[in-house]
């Protein structure tokens, strides 16, 4: 009884909760909207109803998404003052002011030009209408980039000084905080692998009907396009995670040890990667591993001989620097996180490979298999994003602000553990319900799928400037 | 003025905005029962605050996210000691927002109403509880030397902060009615022209009660006049109301709900959050501030940004400035 209700424990879990299943829609969100705009860029640009019919089928899909995503980001908003009240006290004079850009700059942006874009077909000139949805797609990308910013300073705080009188941080370089190396280098890294969900999601759906072989006109492009951008992404996803691996050593040198569950200080040859490890439960002791040897010292450090440090010697360091204590993050969680991220999302990017090997010079798969492949892929790389944050944030342990505060001390001292306990079952419950509810409704969408615009006479060649008969303008 | 000032007027000013904007929402949502004879009726009103609902609810989480920055020990102290309420709040948010976007993704009337009864609690909920926290804030809660909240959840529930509820609910509920009579055409806006004569009735005397009750315990000369106006801007919606002037109803209502937050905002100056156990425990402008740096940039922020954010807002409200009718609908319909 003690354990269930204790505050620290449950808060922790309840925003991990939380924050993943937020970031289940906002990947979509923020690859989608772009993808939108550009057919619909396409389409304003040959007139060619293709295009329009695609901007409709995976918009509808776009909306069904964002708004689990709207919903979710205020539960987010409010929790850092509701469970970690310590937290924001110590820190809200650096950490609120990117929520609050992003509030002004990101989100009034998105909120309004997303209702524009669903009501204002009829109502707005089509140029002028495909505006609304690039602010809508610039508004995402925008607000990814600030919370990016509030979450990198608590992986690595920088332009604060600590005020002893008032006992808390200070912001005292706006632009470091803005420029923290560990956001510019997260940033691209978190856009890019929300596109190859993104990705995922138009090879699974075009799979779909191209397996049962309807909708071929609308649903070959779109798997073309989703083929290479989901190539595309993941190359750029792991160049930029190799650049954050390499500041995360510099920042976090703690967390990379724990991503290799790597206990002694190593060079060379010996910091060597395992793709696979068998061990003690605790551990400690490796039974079995598939290692690539140098691979760890060229992550961390670009270069074959280079030194990692392992667990034992930091835990060291940092019980001189900040005092007794275990600084030593959850080692299986963090180790089998990193190899899933990285796992899941290149299995995901094979698939695609694959794929385009498979339809190369127009040809078309006649195996099921390959259809049912593509569609089941689909979790590969959102799950793969969820991981990564689970090895961002648990790598961190114990500290909610590296270096300056421990998440033991940032949570709410007088919410108690049973309203933690009520507001976390409750969470669940709607989440869960929620989730059922949108996950039919994606599907009922997919299945619909594209409807073809009945323009006035000629089908193919729709004047963007005329919105075509079958555009709902009511929408509600 | 120094800059905590300015951001605690700042703060005044985003929850204005929310109240007035998000609270004819409200107000629509717990309308359905009452205006929506049928299913077209209901589209009718849920188109009316179709394209501008999100753009309404993003001002708490601005105001949310400015108190968090300029006022970190404020909003720690309100968000924690809140928990429960602000929780039924979220969960509220969290309903009424997906409903709007998922009532018509299927063609079955069981699956529309089910989200229909989902916008009107979830609009009903948040439309009283906010008005009881902000009843609240005003009257001062415990607190201990550290700031945090000592009271427990059922501390909140007392008469004055249920009729700070109570108004709020009503006020939302009028002006949202008024905004359907402002935005449709036919029988409904003649229907919720009749619904916000007795609407208006009801709320003039629990506003008032409520006004009088806050301006005896805690007003200050500036905050009575501020009532004051509130008071005036009611009555006077309601005249426009019962003469058929709409435009000049709702007008009057958004006044009355500004007056009405300020009253609250100018009763709590300069504290943010009063200790009803200690006057020394609580919390001010002063000591839950954030730094000078931090409210600079956050104002050049603020100075370069918010007018640009009222532009485009106001634009979206113009663009989408036509009355919605059930040929409208009709129309639309697949
Ligand atoms: C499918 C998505 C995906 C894929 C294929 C990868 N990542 Fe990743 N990774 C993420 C999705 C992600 C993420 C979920 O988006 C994270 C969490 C925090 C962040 O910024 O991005 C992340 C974090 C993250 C971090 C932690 C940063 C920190 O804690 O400061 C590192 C070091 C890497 N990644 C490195 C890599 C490398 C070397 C990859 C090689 C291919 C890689 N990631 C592929
Ligand atoms: C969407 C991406 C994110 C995911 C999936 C995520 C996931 C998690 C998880 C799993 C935890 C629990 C870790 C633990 O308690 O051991 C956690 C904790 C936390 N994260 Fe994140 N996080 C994300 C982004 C952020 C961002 C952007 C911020 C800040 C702006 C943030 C702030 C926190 C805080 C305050 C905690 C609680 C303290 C803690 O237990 O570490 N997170 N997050
Ligand atoms: C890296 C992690 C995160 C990213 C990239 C991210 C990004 C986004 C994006 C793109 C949206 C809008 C689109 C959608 O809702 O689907 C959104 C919504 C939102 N997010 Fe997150 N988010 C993250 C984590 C968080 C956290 C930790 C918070 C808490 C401060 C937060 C607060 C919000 C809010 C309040 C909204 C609703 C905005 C609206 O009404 O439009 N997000 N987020």
């Amino acid at each position: 009884m003690e354990e269930l209700l204790d505050p620290l424990a449950l808060s922790r879990w309840q925003f991990g909760l939380t924050t993943v299943y937020h970031f289940l829609f906002v990947p979509i969100t923020i690859g989608m909207a772009t993808v939108v705009a550009i057919y619909q860029t396409m389409w304003v640009r040959t007139g060619n109803t293709v295009y329009l019919q695609l901007v409709h089928f995976l918009g509808k899909l776009f909306l069904i998404n964002f708004a689990m995503g709207v919903v979710t980001g205020i539960v987010q908003e409010f929790q850092f003052g509701m469970n970690w009240s310590n937290y924001s006290r110590f820190v809200g004079d650096v950490f609120g002011a990117p929520l609050a850009l992003e509030g002004l700059l990101a989100f009034f942006l998105e909120a309004t030009f997303i209702g524009l874009w669903i009501f204002g077909w009829d109502k707005l000139p089509a140029k002028l209408h495909l505006a609304t949805i690039w602010a809508t797609a610039v508004g995402s990308i925008l607000s990814a980039y600030f919370i990016i910013a509030a979450n990198a300073f608590m992986q690595n705080p920088v332009g604060y000084t600590i005020n002893e009188a008032k006992e808390r941080a200070e912001l005292v370089d706006i632009g470091a905080v803005l420029t923290n190396p560990v956001a510019l280098a997260a940033f691209p890294h978190t856009i890019l692998s929300a596109f190859m969900v993104t990705a995922g999601l138009m090879i699974a759906v075009a799979a779909w009907h191209l397996k049962r072989q309807q909708n071929i006109e609308t649903m070959r492009p779109t798997l073309k396009f989703g083929l290479w951008l989901m190539v595309g992404a993941f190359g750029g996803t792991a160049l930029s995670g190799d650049q954050l691996s390499l500041v995360m050593v510099e920042t976090q040198p703690m967390k990379m040890a724990a991503a290799e569950a790597m206990y002694n200080t190593s060079t060379g040859y010996d910091a060597s990667f395992s793709i696979f490890t068998l061990g003690t439960p605790d551990g400690v002791h490796e039974l079995f591993s598939i290692r690539i040897p140098y691979l760890l010292s060229f992550l961390s450090t670009h270069t074959f001989d280079g030194t990692v440090e392992g667990i034992n010697d930091l835990q060291a360091q940092y019980t001189t620097l900040y005092g007794p204590g275990d600084y030593t993050p959850v080692i299986w969680v963090t180790y089998w996180a990193f190899r899933w991220m990285i796992g899941l999302g290149a299995a995901h990017a094979l698939v695609a490979v694959v794929g385009l090997w498979l339809t190369r010079k127009n040809r078309v798969p006649t195996q099921d298999w390959v259809w049912t492949v593509a569609i089941w892929a689909f979790p590969l790389s959102l799950l793969g994003m969820s991981v990564g944050w689970v090895f961002t944030e648990m790598g961190r342990q114990p500290w909610i602000v590296f270096s300056l505060m421990k998440t033991a001390d940032g949570v709410s001292p007088n919410v108690s553990g049973l309203e933690v306990l009520i507001s976390i079952v409750a969470f669940t419950l709607v989440y869960g319900s929620l989730a059922v509810v949108e996950f039919r409704l994606i599907l009922r969408a997919v299945r619909t799928g594209p409807q073809p615009i009945a323009s006035h006479d000629d089908q193919t060649d729709a004047d963007p400037d005329t919105v075509p008969a079958r555009v709902q303008t009511t929408v509600y | 003025m120094d800059l905590s000032t300015l951001w605690f007027w700042i703060v005044a000013a985003l929850f204005v905005g929310y109240f007035v904007l998000d609270g004819f929402d409200f107000g629509v949502g717990m309308s359905l029962p009452f205006l929506g004879r049928d299913d077209t009726d209901r589209r009718v009103l849920i188109n009316t605050i179709g394209p501008v609902w999100d753009l309404n609810e993003t001002w708490v989480i601005v105001a949310g996210a400015a108190i968090f920055a300029a006022f970190p020990e404020w909003y720690a102290t309100l968000f924690s000691g809140f928990y429960l309420a602000l929780l039924v709040i979220l969960l509220a948010l969290i309903v009424r927002g997906v409903s709007f976007e998922y009532r018509h993704q299927r063609p079955e009337q069981s699956w529309k109403r089910r989200f229909d009864l989902m916008i009107t609690i979830g609009s009903a909920l948040p439309a009283f509880l906010w008005g009881v926290a902000f009843a609240n804030i005003v009257q001062g809660v415990p607190l201990d030397t550290d700031h945090n909240y000592v009271g427990g959840f059922f501390a909140l529930l007392n008469p004055y902060a249920l009729l700070g509820g109570l108004t709020t609910l009503l006020l939302f509920f009028t002006h949202g009615v008024f905004f359907v009579a402002l935005k449709t055409d036919g029988e409904i806006r003649e229907r919720a022209r009749r619904l916000g004569v007795r609407a208006s009735a009801v709320t003039i005397a629990v506003a008032a009660t409520f006004l009088v009750w806050t301006v005896l315990a805690h007003g200050t000369l500036v905050a009575t006049g501020f009532a004051a106006v509130a008071a005036l801007a009611l009555v006077g919606s309601a005249l426009a109301n019962v003469r058929g002037r709409e435009g000049i109803a709702f007008a009057l209502m958004a006044a009355t709900i500004a007056a009405a937050v300020l009253t609250l905002f100018t009763s709590l100056f300069p504290a943010v959050m009063p200790a009803s156990n200690d006057i020394a425990n609580s919390l001010t402008i002063e000591n839950a501030s954030s730094s000078t740096y931090t409210l600079t940039i956050m104002s050049w922020t603020a100075l370069v940004f918010l007018p640009l954010v009222l532009a485009y807002q106001g634009w979206t409200y113009w663009t989408f400035r036509k009355r919605i009718t059930r040929a409208h609908i009709e129309a639309a319909a697949h």
